[in-house]
């Protein structure tokens, strides 16, 4: 709400529901994937540090720095998450985020949150995690190359998970794709240098005063093949399709058409339809108005009279 | 500026009867209430007034303030931007077009209609979810998550990261008054602090000193939880059985969107 690094945080409404609940599947499936994964190897301080972690997260979204004419910058925190815990831990310190944040804000829908997880605990996390290694291990493991890895994995974190929103708008037919995919990606390559710039800062404190930390056995999962191999996948494949996809005007009005399924689309309401009939009454607006009016007085009676009833007990309670 | 940090926690203690609901029911008549939203057709207005209505006059049971909520619910407002280019691009009856650098832009019916549906969609699935969290604390919401088969690990951390939110935004909110403090700022420049890479680092420097911060709580928080007898297990009151009024009101509800959604498919296919 106050805090929010706006625009990757999706609003329910935004998406339709095929694609929510395509989400929520595979969302769901990942992160028990890495809840399987963490809890094989918990001892038993992972919960509190991991609980607290989410809020420290939350917290630091709070930290911003001026930019120019009243925008400021500030962290989303994945690669950060990352480059502390690992990407399994993680997932799961980013999920929570997101979740709470949903939640408790509305930062973000409920029954899109399948895909804010999606793009904000899964994909940057996946992202930020191989481009992290790949950097390190090309520019090996002095204080420099940690910088430049962890300001790269910050950088493209953002700019990869906000090409997968702007794509699950465009899917959803919310927002045409060659406005959306361009626009999101433009905005994000800002944001992401104020990401980075942020996470290159934290980065600096952590070398300076708990280097254990950056060096800590976050760093055998991280170095796992299978998931530098789904970060890659993940790079490539989002970085591939944006630019192919984002020919195409409006994704689902795309889709409907290969799948034949735009006679489904209705004449407009403002095209009143002359032999509509809603008992007596034969224009198409006025029904409309009226069953809404209809509709609103008795719902609020309803309401009147459940207050009404309270107030009673509660006279009576009081007596 | 740390005094407003309490107003963090969007639970509003009152009592109406729709606080004392058993919080797993309010949850799914929640959800249930935006999965409806979101399968009316575009442009089912009845049936989409017929919500807003049940939102408001549930609100005005739940004696939150309708006003509160209409104000909290404006904050999805900015993603609208995302939607605004439906207008221009939907196929349809053109309602007018406008030139601008000597390209025309049509502005269609079909577009306009598409518009205010995801507008009011996210509108009134917003009202509902911050009248389900300002009648349920997070702690009653976390045990509804837990009896929906939510993973025991990951309720445990939300509740653990619950706890210490209030903590950590304080340190937060502490690290910004110092840099506050420390910053000069003067009515000629207009910004304080050196060049937006600097200010960058320097926010960063402050995310690091936090992130230490935290480590360092959680092992002391760890220990104070090892004190008390933790053992890797984290306990709470088993789950109630739902009582019967529960289901009834459970059942209600879905008969009702049924009804609600059956109404927006007739009012607006025919």
């Amino acid at each position: 709400m106050v805090f929010s690094p706006v625009l990757l945080h999706i609003p329910d409404g935004f998406l339709s529901l095929p694609v929510a609940i395509g989400f929520w599947i595979v969302s769901t499936l990942l992160i028990s994937l890495a809840i399987k994964n963490v809890a094989l190897s918990l001892d038993d301080r992972k919960v509190p540090l991991m609980g607290i972690l989410s809020a420290a997260i939350f917290a630091a979204q709070m930290l911003n720095f001026a930019i120019a004419g009243g925008t400021s910058g500030h962290l989303i925190g994945a690669a950060l998450a990352t480059i502390i815990l690992g990407p399994w831990d993680a997932i799961i310190v980013m999920a929570s985020v997101v979740t709470v944040q949903a939640l408790i804000f509305q930062d973000g829908g409920l029954i899109v949150m399948g895909a804010n997880l999606f793009n904000m605990s899964i994909i940057s996390v996946f992202v930020a995690n191989w481009t992290f290694i790949t950097f390190k291990k090309i520019l090996g493991q002095n204080r420099n190359a940690l910088f430049i890895a962890g300001f790269a994995a910050a950088w493209l974190s953002v700019f990869v998970s906000a090409l997968a929103a702007a794509l699950e708008l465009a899917v959803s037919g919310t927002s045409p794709a060659n406005i959306a995919i361009p626009a999101m990606a433009g905005v994000h390559a800002l944001i992401g240098l104020g990401e980075g710039g942020i996470t290159v800062g934290a980065l600096g404190v952590l070398y300076a005063v708990r280097r254990d930390i950056l060096s800590g056995e976050a760093n055998q999962t991280r170095s796992n093949k299978t998931l530098w191999f789904g970060g890659l996948a993940t790079v490539l494949l989002l970085l591939v399709v944006s630019p192919f996809a984002s020919q195409f005007p409006d994704g689902l009005e795309w889709v409907a058409e290969k799948q034949q399924f735009l006679h489904l689309q209705r004449p407009a309401l403002f095209e009143i339809i002359p032999d509509y009939v809603f008992p007596g009454i034969a224009n198409e607006v006025a029904a409309t108005i009226i069953a809404g009016i209809i509709g609103i007085i008795l719902v609020m009676l309803v309401a009147l009279g459940v207050a009404l009833l309270r107030k009673k007990r509660e006279t009576i309670s009081t007596k | 500026m740390s005094s407003n940090i309490n107003s963090l926690d969007p639970y509003i203690k009152k009592s109406s009867v729709f606080h004392l609901l058993d919080s797993r029911i309010k949850l799914l008549i929640t959800i249930g209430f935006i999965v409806t939203t979101a399968l009316l057709p575009v442009g089912s207005w009845a049936a989409f007034i017929l919500l807003v209505a049940i939102v408001i006059s549930v609100t005005m049971v739940t004696d939150i303030g309708v006003v509160y909520v209409i104000k909290r619910s404006l904050f999805v407002l900015p993603f609208v931007l995302a939607a605004v280019p439906l207008l221009f691009t939907v196929p349809g009856t053109v309602l007018f077009s406008m030139t601008i650098n000597a390209s025309h832009i049509n502005v269609t019916a079909q577009g306009v209609e598409r518009f205010i549906t995801i507008l009011l969609r996210s509108w009134i699935s917003v009202q509902a979810a911050i009248v389900l969290i300002s009648t349920t604390k997070f702690p009653d919401l976390l045990a509804a998550l837990r009896s929906l088969k939510i993973p025991k690990l990951f309720v445990n951390i939300m509740g653990l990261m619950w706890r210490y939110l209030f903590v950590l935004t304080d340190e937060a909110l502490r690290l910004i008054r110092a840099r506050l403090a420390r910053s000069g700022y003067s009515e000629q420049v207009k910004r304080s602090g050196g060049k937006l890479a600097w200010r960058a680092k320097v926010t960063g420097n402050m995310a690091g000193s936090l992130l230490i911060r935290s480590l360092d709580r959680s092992e002391r928080v760890y220990f104070a939880m090892v004190a008390r007898g933790y053992d890797g297990e984290v306990r709470s009151v088993p789950a109630t059985a739902l009582t019967l009024n529960s289901w009834i009101i459970l059942l209600a509800s879905c008969t009702l969107f049924c009804f609600i959604l059956l109404f927006g498919w007739y009012t607006t296919t025919l």
